[in-house]
């Protein structure tokens, strides 16, 4: 079931590396720079950093039947705060970025729980109580900032965004801890079954025995700390806060790479992985439209088609009836058991 | 029927005060010195009601702009209503809109992208409200729409950064690859800078565009595409011509991260002639940047006095520019206001 699951979007994301084999013979070449291991594929993963930490946030929000608009402007105002925080601080103490990174998760956390609270509690629609925040929230950033784009002269702030350890991107390490967290706490605890549970009917589960309500909640109490993580990687990767763009239409990026990742959004199933290569599958798209020379013009377009193919790739049906003109029966049979795995 | 009565009484009375209200502002919107009408000094009713609908804040650049306007219409005595579009076409012309419903005297805007505003800007025109575009132009054959464009000319900007280059690697045998930051798409400063660059090199067939990709005036984008630009023809790259400058302090910093030293391996040319970029020339890192000056607010003001007073105006205004490269920067730094 997984195996079918993960799939086309691996395919899609091997394809998407390939034809840049074919515009650039370095592009998978890794090589050690400034005592830095440094390449495109590292570039990939430094730069969807963000988006892969939002997404797998999303992932969880998504299984539960929700969604979570809010992200992006968490992102900006995560930024806002962590740039504030440093501003005019010292550079020899490391103080202020820790009660930075305190103060961003505070935040982060306190937007989960709003959202959450309005979901779990109130009973508000997801997309309504979270597009609260997703307006809201990029205003506060906006009022953090004084609508300005803040610079940071701080230099341990650049660290998380732009720092290496191991001679990678620090970035990348922490998207791995959060994804070992988020793997660990939904496939090695019960959590991950009773996100499903809820997702796939909250009144069943909860007389069954599981406090939907804060599972609810706690879903959002972790997108929110994904985004202002996400956030602190963009504002500290150029050492500034933009309360306008930051994050700008992250939100809807991130619900894109947890469907091209195989997540319904009828909630009750979700795939990690899935998301994670649905991210990847986004940030190489952006970089190969920059490597390429693709005109700017239409990078909208070419990124619209590129979705389009994945996502007609993920239904059975579009499968069933492409190539099903090559192989009818085969794939009629092979069809019956993935319409199984999919609801 | 005590009640209708009563309601009837206050329907008068906010009657009257909408009466009187409406007198107020017709004294004030029609600039006579009619000492019977305004209770204060001869002034006030000179004072105009100014709208300006500005683009964002999306560099230090536009911030400098920004104050520049809200200080100059300030300081004239007129009253400013101002409105930020966040980059957005959809925001500005609901400001414009609300302009027009509000009847201010004059409305100042910059536009963010050079189409679409045909049928607001038809709105004003027939609400008699005079338009000034500052900064940034529109794409408009009916130029009866606007008074007049006070604004930097972008073409010529690009042909003052493509000149210096030209200058620069004059003994430079070989070809000359430049990648190119290009602002937002669509943007009236990008398609300018763009052509007037390409004008210039187009005459020097050594010189050759060989990446060129939009990073949205953005610092986080900048670097972005900077750094795909390194991944892909790394050290073939021999300048850098951004649009903006804070385009260029983003790709600096991913050249750095690359391992090339900015200012000496690839040659950076921004446009703008912010605070940073004087900070990044100072330090080596940046060559040279073409002023676009945004303190063009009290032109502006004159510009608007001088319609309202009767006089013609030229259907476009340049504002005072210049260039500074690298060995200038520092001397220049503390001076610069923004």
């Amino acid at each position: 079931m997984m195996k079918s699951k993960l799939f086309w979007p691996i395919v899609v994301l091997l394809i998407i590396l390939l034809i840049n084999l074919f515009f650039d013979k370095n592009f998978f070449t890794i090589e050690v720079k400034n005592g830095y291991l440094t390449g495109s594929l590292i570039d990939i993963l430094n730069r969807g950093a963000p988006l892969l930490l939002v997404s797998i946030g999303m992932t969880l929000v998504i299984a539960t039947k929700g969604v979570d608009l809010g992200v992006g402007s968490v992102i900006a105002m995560a930024g806002a705060v962590g740039a504030m925080t440093v501003s005019g601080a010292n550079g020899d103490s490391l103080v202020p970025l820790f009660t930075a990174i305190a103060f961003v998760i505070a935040i982060s956390i306190l937007t989960g729980i709003w959202n959450g609270v309005l979901v779990s509690r109130i009973g508000v629609q997801p997309i309504v109580a979270t597009l609260i925040l997703m307006v809201a929230g990029r205003g506060i950033a906006q009022l953090i900032t004084d609508g300005q784009i803040m610079t940071v002269y701080y230099d341990p702030y650049t660290f998380i965004g732009g720092g290496h350890l191991l001679m990678l991107p620090f970035s990348i390490f922490i998207v791995a801890a959060m994804l070992v967290i988020a793997s660990f706490l939904t496939r090695k605890t019960a959590m991950g079954l009773f996100i499903e549970s809820v997702g796939t009917n909250p009144e069943a589960s909860r007389l069954s025995g599981i406090n939907s309500k804060n599972i609810l909640l706690m879903v959002y109490v972790f997108s929110g700390i994904c985004a202002g993580i996400g956030g602190l990687i963009l504002s500290s990767n150029v050492a500034s806060a933009d309360g306008n763009n930051a994050g700008l239409w992250y939100e809807l990026d991130a619900i894109l790479a947890v469907v091209i990742g195989g997540t319904s959004l009828n909630g009750g199933r979700f795939y990690l992985m899935g998301t994670v290569i649905g991210a990847l599958i986004i940030q190489s798209l952006t970089t190969t439209i920059y490597s390429i020379g693709i005109a700017p013009e239409i990078n909208l377009v070419v990124k619209a088609i590129v979705v389009l193919i994945v996502c007609l790739l993920q239904s059975p049906e579009f499968r069933k009836k492409v190539f099903g003109v090559f192989n009818m029966k085969q794939t009629e049979k092979k069809s019956k058991n993935e319409g199984v795995s999919i609801s | 029927m005590k009640r209708l009565f009563k309601g009837k009484k206050i329907l008068l009375l906010m009657m009257s005060l909408v009466f009187l209200l409406s007198a107020c502002s017709s004294s004030g919107t029609g600039g006579q010195t009619d000492s019977s009408s305004s209770n204060g000094a001869g002034k006030s009713s000179d004072k105009l009601v100014i709208g300006f609908s500005q683009v964002g804040a999306e560099s230090e650049w536009r911030t400098a702009n920004t104050k520049s306007m809200q200080n100059a219409i300030k300081d004239a005595g007129h009253e400013l209503k101002f409105s930020d579009a966040q980059q957005k076409q959809e925001n500005q012309i609901k400001a414009l809109r609300s302009f027009i419903a509000q009847k201010v005297d004059a409305i100042v805007f910059s536009p963010v992208v050079e189409t679409g505003f045909e049928t607001v800007l038809q709105e004003a025109k027939d609400a008699k409200i005079p338009v000034f575009l500052a900064d940034r132009a529109v794409d408009i054959k009916d130029d009866s729409l606007w008074v007049t464009f006070l604004g930097s000319d972008f073409i010529e900007e690009g042909r003052k950064a493509a000149n210096w280059l030209v200058e620069e690697t004059a003994d430079t045998e070989g070809d000359v690859n430049i990648v190119e930051l290009q602002g937002t798409v669509g943007s009236a400063p990008a398609i300018d800078r763009k052509e007037g660059f390409e004008e210039v090199i187009k005459d020097h067939p050594n010189m050759k565009i060989i990446k060129s990709q939009t990073g949205d005036f953005t610092r986080a984008k900048g670097k972005e595409v900077m750094e795909a630009f390194l991944k892909s023809d790394g050290e073939n790259i021999d300048v850098l011509y951004s649009h903006n400058d804070d385009m260029a302090i983003g790709a600096i910093q991913a050249i750095e991260e690359y391992g090339l030293k900015p200012g000496k391996d690839i040659k950076i040319i921004g446009v703008d002639a912010v605070r940073g970029a004087f900070e990044a020339m100072a330090a080596g890192k940046m060559n040279v940047t073409v002023e676009c000056n945004p303190l063009f607010g009290p032109q502006m003001v004159d510009l608007i006095e001088a319609h309202l007073a009767g006089e013609e105006i030229p259907k476009r205004v340049a504002v005072e520019e210049s260039m500074y490269t690298m060995d200038q920067a520092e001397e220049l730094l503390p001076t610069r206001e923004y």
